[in-house]
């Protein structure tokens, strides 16, 4: 009751927006519920979908291979799926602050490659299935890990050379950063889509997963890079005088006095520009690349069930939160152990 | 001499880069017998824009004319989504600091559902939300007098016009398309969870002394925000609302996944029509650096001018 009071209804008028937000959830909530549990479908037919008054989760149900694994072929499902979890573990087992050794590389390594071998297969009696029939989670989740795992490098780089004292090189890294920043996403993955091809010498191709991915390390790497030059300024000053009093080289003070600091400071930002281009990366579906939302959108087109729309893009937002909310959560963790 | 050699090198290579790209570029133009360079601009488009609320267009004018709706285009959203976002914004993060538990707890739910999914999946879902649950012309929803809300758009009653339904839909008033509705509502519900953090964090900045010494002087709850927290807040928070604003422009481009005719959709179009990619992602690209370097400029004179002297 004490608790009531202070919280809800301290003075009058904060007791009058408790009231107006109270009969607000109460004309929202109840209905909202009826249409999502009390009234929904759950099973996939369509045309129990088509009377009901509710929301039609059959859908997913009737699609949830198609989303999850796109035009994978159907019998092989098992080797998406396998590698979905091995990516998801191999994220969390990164997350634990004492796996970060040298050693954790190498983990990496071998799981992707064991992910690789399963996809592709071609080896081991697996039978081989090109890279344009991937699809749903599995490449969302790709998508994401590349980008991350090249961007983040290039970002050093280009956050150091904005630091650099030579102003030649300076000028381009801040030219390249300002240049991707001012410029929505959608333009740079239209330029890996339509242009790149023609800069390349004739004769070579590269396929559309490959340039997709080209184009999300190149965007990810500007903004990543403003995220480290924040952790490089926050160094003080004294820390690069002392270097140089110890007659350290330019990469020797970079590489062993200021980058595990600056990297240390950066991580928690880091982690929240990741949640933004795991969530970029549905831009794909743009340049019609089969990743989770385009697996949905796509679903939507079977006439059978048009017009579950409302039930599709919630379930996206769903699986969507779940990654990014950890993701958000952990980065929030970091932050209040430092 | 060191620091010498080094620039040129760096120079160099993205010389030798960027002059191996163009010569690869110019080889391939030339076997696929594509005529780079603007001058498709001043032929005609050929195909009709479905909304171009300031400009007079049809399929006949040049592709000019159609980009140059498209940039009319981008621009409307962009401003209105703006104004309505950074209103929405900082309702919400006011809301967050409220004594209300309930408040302050819905507020924080609204941040975290929407921070958390892509802008994307919002777009389509409001899309979906409009044209699959709102109902048709002929049963329209009617929330106040004159304002008609359908699956082929939002009607509103306009000075000297009303809508009225005709055989299959409305004529007369004002108009609201279900594409321009999506987009409008999806960039401004997303972008107002991040400005309501800004506004947040803004406001938690200024020290508990300074509302201290507000109320001691005898100034109200509202005066102490309004007169001496909020001033002092907005120098955190001009320089992330700034970068938020040039989200919202940016990413009104993921209109083209809806069907609305912004710059990129048209430029796209135009892209696939004529062959000149090189020319059309240039195009959206110059555009768009040019729209942000003008609100960073603006922010820029804003910011200086609220600095402390």
């Amino acid at each position: 009751m004490k608790w009531l009071r202070e919280n809800l209804f301290p003075d009058p008028v904060t007791g009058l927006v408790t009231f107006v937000l109270v009969a607000f959830l109460w004309k929202i909530v109840p209905p909202f519920v009826d249409w999502a549990f009390i009234d929904a479908v759950w099973r996939p037919d369509a045309r129990a979908c088509h009377d009901a008054g509710g929301a039609c989760w059959g859908f997913i149900a009737e699609k949830h291979r198609f989303i999850l694994f796109g035009t994978y072929p159907f019998e092989q499902h098992w080797r998406p799926a396998a590698s979905t979890l091995l990516l998801i573990s191999l994220w969390g087992f990164s997350l634990v602050r004492i796996f970060w050794r040298w050693w954790l590389a190498l983990v990496w390594v071998a799981g992707l490659t064991v992910i690789g071998v399963l996809m592709w297969g071609g080896v081991l009696g697996l039978p081989y299935v090109e890279n344009g029939r991937w699809g749903g989670l599995i490449l969302t989740l790709l998508l994401a890990t590349f980008g991350i795992a090249f961007a983040f490098p290039l970002s050093i780089v280009l956050a150091l050379g904005r630091r650099s004292e030579l102003p030649v090189i300076r000028a381009l890294c801040v030219g390249y950063i300002e240049l991707i920043r001012g410029v929505p996403l959608i333009s740079v993955l239209f330029m890996a889509s339509v242009m790149l091809p023609l800069f390349l010498p004739s004769g070579v191709t590269m396929d559309k997963l490959l340039r997709a991915q080209v184009a999300l390390i190149l965007f990810a790497a500007a903004y990543f890079a403003e995220v480290v030059r924040g952790g490089l300024q926050a160094i003080p000053k004294a820390q690069y005088e002392m270097a140089d009093a110890l007659g350290l080289t330019y990469w020797q003070k970079t590489s062993y006095v200021i980058l595990p600091q600056a990297l240390r400071v950066a991580v928690p930002p880091l982690v929240n520009t990741c949640i933004g281009f795991f969530k970029d990366t549905s831009l794909v579906l743009i340049i019609g690349l089969f990743d989770l939302l385009t697996t949905i959108k796509v679903s939507l087109t079977d006439p059978r069930w048009a017009g579950f729309g409302v039930e599709a893009y919630l379930f996206a937002a769903a699986v969507y939160f779940v990654f990014c909310f950890a993701m958000s959560l952990y980065s929030r963790r970091l932050e209040a152990s430092r | 001499m060191r620091r010498l050699a080094y620039q040129a090198a760096a120079v160099a290579v993205a010389l030798i880069v960027v002059g191996y790209l163009v010569h690869n570029a110019s080889v391939n133009l030339a076997e696929r017998r594509i005529a780079s360079g603007f001058g498709f601009l001043e032929r005609e488009a050929g195909f009709e824009i479905s909304e171009s609320p300031f400009l007079r267009y049809s399929a006949s004018d040049t592709y000019l004319s159609a980009l140059a709706v498209g940039v009319g285009n981008t621009l409307r959203v962009a401003f209105i989504g703006i104004v309505a976002a950074t209103l929405l914004g900082a309702a919400v993060g006011l809301f967050r600091l409220s004594k209300n538990f309930l408040l302050r707890t819905l507020a924080a739910a609204y941040v975290e559902f929407i921070r958390n999914s892509p802008l994307l999946v919002q777009l389509f879902f409001w899309y979906a939300v409009i044209t699959e649950a709102l109902p048709m012309p002929r049963e329209a929803l009617q929330p106040l007098p004159g304002v008609f809300l359908t699956n082929r758009g939002l009607y509103f009653p306009a000075p000297g016009s009303v809508p009225v339904l005709e055989s299959f839909n409305f004529a007369g008033g004002f108009v609201l398309t279900p594409e321009f509705t999506a987009l409008l509502l999806g960039l401004t519900v997303y972008t107002a969870a991040f400005i309501a953090e800004i506004v947040r964090a803004g406001l938690l900045s200024v020290s508990r002394g300074q509302w201290d010494a507000a109320f001691a002087i005898g100034l109200t709850r509202g005066q102490a925000l309004r007169r001496v927290v909020v001033p002092q807040a907005l120098r955190v928070m001009v320089p992330p609302m700034a970068s938020q604003y040039l989200n919202i422009t940016k990413n009104s481009s993921l209109a083209v996944a809806i069907g609305y005719p912004d710059l990129v959709s048209i430029a796209n179009t135009a892209m696939n029509q004529t062959g000149q990619a090189i020319e059309g992602v240039a195009i959206i690209m110059a555009v768009y650096l040019t729209i942000s370097l003008s609100i960073s400029a603006l922010m820029n004179w804003y910011n200086a001018r609220i600095a402390l002297r």
